[in-house]
């Protein structure tokens, strides 16, 4: 239309200019952050942490798609799908008011409707852990697009620490509605909200992630490709964060002296913050269906022969701080020491108690024989095993260690009951009642179930503990029920806590803000970039 | 295949008609079938002993209740009887299917036809430098036997032998990627750079420089060590003699009389070397970070995932019967004593 004919030069600015711009955010552009490599070891069997709580899935999926909250220091909530929240003074209901204008990555908008069958008709069945949190969620109200209306028929005070994208992700119901959702391609090449959109997964390999360009929250995420590289030797791993094939290593998930060393090394940096959400805990479980261990003095007097300091320091490197109970010491609202059974090294103490329980030395100098069976996931829980082999045999204990691959140890304690005490680590959960109550509560002896109560401990009282700390609305009240549960839990010691870990996120230092509040590996990564 | 196999027996005046290298294969066919059974028998049986399945390693993650897991068994069809477990695998084999693998959530020959390359491209390229490399430094060793090159030569050939795969491995990437940053530590491809073309086979080839290194020290070392004790004991034979009394150079001497004799068994060894160097391999891919069968198939062990292990070893056997069959046809051509019967 107009007089002056634009020529070829100008034509062919304006073309690159309008496609330039566009395709890459000023931000992003601007700290040289293209692309951020994580090198990581579990394989998840599906890209979707609604169907699975497994370690690989919760790494990958809250990238992809949001909860209706997340977290921040000290476990306090915030909004992330739902802006606004309200729990009724019964506990009865909590109402969500959500964020309008959020989108699908296939550009449907985001409704109450969504939520309602995330919870009710996938994270209720298919989660691990969905089934116990929701257990007590009966329907969910969808009176308008933006609001859910969560109806409960007893206060469940631990769900409002499991509504973040890794432990209860929403699923858009458009995708998967009148679809086999197990089945449903969505959970290899998921459809989320999240600040990053899935490009390809080659199984066991390679996933890669683009930046949303419509993410809600403006501006971010500010890494335009997000790539996780499956890598299942440690060591490979280290070398690869060394020589920046890879940016960032979460979740401790290299071998400790290799941690140890990028500590002291220059370019580099070993952060512990964000883990407050997924505190894990080394355990020992007696197997309390065989006569010995059912005499708690006998328990406990293994437990005196352990110097959990010592275990701390020398097996873990000092990345992990001595166990006292039942609870993770950042499980800060719950965890204390105070009225609780202290068991600080006492090799006389242990020995008496031992006399005292009817298993003198015999002529050979040894009480009894045992078997100390750990699982083969890294290298401490054998190396543990080890070191209490050690202790066992000087208070006359002839204790062996035995070493399981996964699949067998768990057949071992879960399905079969064949040991004496086993090596291990478990999750103590975003919530005691989600994580700690498993191992405790009677109504979870469940053959065959890995992680379950294993000891097989049957306790009126702890279980009376438990249930009334899981529907206490009142802080205060339930901080008083786990301090009681606490001081039960050490007096019967049917699980020895060795370690509490302290997880680390190891990256080069150019790499920011990968921390956000209670969660740094498994959050979103919407606000982490690269200096230059 | 076994049944023309044992009809061409059981009718002498067919088995007659057979020409030999026709006769030669269908023998190796049956052979090969029986092997393959064998594989699948006792690759099958082996995981059945192993405590523990991959429901289990499943649950183990992610927290299931005892119905999850039941319905999850239901799923995998590991609730059905042994037998009929074992049926359903073979039925599906014979139409050339080699199963579902639920770990991986992809269809094993999807997961395989993927990974094949990668492990065939690390035996190929390390088969074919270490007889490479290792026949050169036996002939030069031979033919300097007592000399200082000579020890030289023995001497490296000696401590390639010794140092485990593992160990090199590990050294490798220290000292060429950590220290000097020549070559990228992981993975077969720049993931974040979408190379084509060339720059994909360069960039491929740089990611396989040390795992092929790795792969070949210790065969390396195995060829060397034979090509000099052959050469040696060829280089006294009365042909050899006659070769140099007719005048011949000592070049032609050495590479057309010499060698050509002592190759036999150096390509005894290359066959055997294809079967055993999977076991190295999965040592490889591993530290390496490497995509292929080997570590498939070693991660399949630990996750109890039945269906994939017997793909590799489906796939991977049949691959080492293929290839001792070729050794054998190069036999004929090396050595015309040796016939097809």
């Amino acid at each position: 239309m107009s007089p002056l004919k634009p020529n070829r030069r100008q034509i062919l600015a304006g073309l690159a200019a309008s496609v330039a711009i566009p395709a890459l955010p000023p931000l992003a552009r601007a700290q040289g952050s293209a692309t951020l490599t994580v090198a990581t070891g579990p394989v998840p069997v599906y890209l979707n942490a609604a169907l699975s709580t497994g370690g690989g899935e919760a790494a990958v999926s809250g990238k992809m798609m949001d909860g209706l909250l997340t977290y921040g220091e000290g476990m306090s909530p915030e909004p992330q799908l739902a802006e606004s929240w309200e729990v009724s003074e019964d506990g009865l209901t909590v109402t969500f008011k959500l964020r309008p204008g959020v989108m699908w990555h296939d550009g449907e908008p985001f409704t109450s409707e969504d939520v309602r069958f995330s919870v009710m008709e996938v994270l209720k069945v298919f989660h691990g852990r969905g089934r116990a949190t929701f257990a007590n969620v009966t329907e969910i109200e969808t009176p308008d697009e933006l609001t859910a209306v969560f109806k409960l028929t007893k206060p469940a005070p631990a769900m409002m620490s499991a509504l973040n994208a890794q432990e209860s992700p929403m699923l858009p119901a458009h995708v998967y509605v009148g679809t086999d959702i197990q089945q449903n391609p969505a959970n290899l090449s998921p459809i989320g909200t999240g600040p990053y959109k899935f490009v390809s997964y080659a199984p066991g390999e390679t996933l890669v992630m683009e930046r949303n360009p419509d993410y809600w929250d403006e501006g971010k995420p500010l890494i335009d490709q997000l790539i996780f590289r499956y890598i299942s030797d440690g060591s490979t791993r280290a070398a690869m964060l060394e020589t920046g094939e890879a940016d960032l290593v979460g979740s401790s998930q290299l071998p400790t002296i290799e941690i140890l060393r990028f500590q002291s090394l220059d370019g580099f940096e070993v952060n512990g913050a964000g883990y407050e959400h997924t505190p894990s805990i080394h355990l020992c479980d007696f197997n309390l269906r065989r006569p010995q261990w059912q005499d708690k003095r006998v328990r406990q007097a293994l437990n005196f022969a352990i110097d959990n300091k010592w275990v701390a320091e020398n097996v873990w490197f000092g990345l992990a701080s001595p166990g006292t109970g039942p609870l993770h010491v950042q499980q800060k609202a719950f965890y204390t020491t105070e009225g609780v059974p202290n068991y600080d090294i006492d090799l006389e103490k242990a020995e008496a108690l031992l006399d005292e329980a009817g298993y003198p030395r015999g002529e050979d100098g040894w009480r009894f024989s045992m078997v100390i069976d750990a699982v083969q996931y890294g290298e401490e829980p054998p190396r543990a095993a080890e070191y209490m082999r050690e202790q066992f045999r000087e208070i006359g204990i002839n204790a062996e260690a035995r070493v399981n691959d996964f699949a067998a140890y768990v057949k071992r304690v879960y399905t079969d009951h064949d040991f004496d005490l086993t090596s291990y680590t478990a999750s103590a959960g975003a919530d005691p009642a989600i994580g700690v109550q498993r191992f405790y509560w009677s109504k979870n002896i469940k053959d065959g179930v890995p992680f379950s109560n294993g000891s097989g401990y049957a306790s009126d009282e702890a279980d009376a503990l438990l249930e009334a700390a899981a529907i206490e609305t009142d802080l205060e009240k339930r901080k008083q029920l786990y301090a009681d549960f606490q001081a039960v839990a050490m007096e019967d010691v049917p699980v020895i806590q060795l370690v509490y870990d302290a997880k680390k996120t190891i990256t080069s230092t150019n790499v920011k803000d990968y921390v956000q509040g209670a969660l740094s590996f498994f959050g979103n990564f919407a606000d982490v970039h690269k200096d230059a | 295949m076994s049944l023309t196999d044992t009809s061409a027996r059981r009718a002498p005046a067919a088995r007659l008609a057979l020409p030999p290298w026709a006769r030669f294969l269908l023998g190796r066919l049956g052979q090969a079938f029986l092997v393959m059974a064998l594989v699948v028998i006792g690759n099958f049986v082996i995981m059945q002993m192993a405590p523990g399945d991959l429901v289990t390693v499943i649950a183990g993650g992610a927290d299931m209740t005892q119905e999850q897991m039941a319905d999850l068994r239901a799923r995998f069809g590991l609730d059905l009887p042994l037998l009929v477990q074992f049926w359903n695998y073979v039925a599906q084999l014979l139409t050339f299917d080699l199963g579902y693998s639920y770990r991986m959530n992809a269809p094993v020959w999807e997961v395989l036809s993927a990974r094949l390359p990668t492990t065939a491209a690390l035996v190929v390229l390390s088969l074919l430098f270490s007889v490479t490399i290792g026949t050169v430094m036996g002939v030069v060793s031979a033919r300097r036997a007592g000399t200082l090159t000579d020890m030289g030569i023995n001497a490296v050939a000696l401590v390639l032998y010794a140092a485990p795969s593992f160990v090199v491995a590990m050294l490798l990437v220290l000292v060429f990627s950590v220290k000097l940053g020549w070559f990228p530590i992981a993975g077969l491809t720049t993931v974040s750079a979408g190379y084509t073309g060339w720059a994909l086979v360069k960039d491929m080839a740089a990611h396989l420089v040390m795992p092929v290194t790795a792969l070949c020290t210790f065969y390396v070392a195995i060829y060397a060590r034979l090509a000099r004790s052959t050469m040696l004991e060829v280089m006294d034979q009365d042909y050899v003699r006659t070769a140099r009394a007719k005048g011949l150079s000592e070049t032609r001497v050495i590479y057309v009389h010499t060698l050509r004799n002592a190759l036999l068994p150096i390509v005894t060894m290359a066959g055997l070397q294809v079967s055993t160097v999977l076991g190295g391999a999965v040592v490889v891919e591993t530290v390496f970070g490497l995509p292929g069968m080997a570590r498939t198939a070693y991660d399949a062990v630990f996750q109890r995932d039945t269906t994939m292990l017997l793909g590799v070893m489906f796939v991977s056997s049949l691959a080492i019967v293929i290839v001792n069959l070729a050794v054998d046809l190069l036999y004929t051509v090396l050595d015309p004593r040796v016939s097809l019967k």
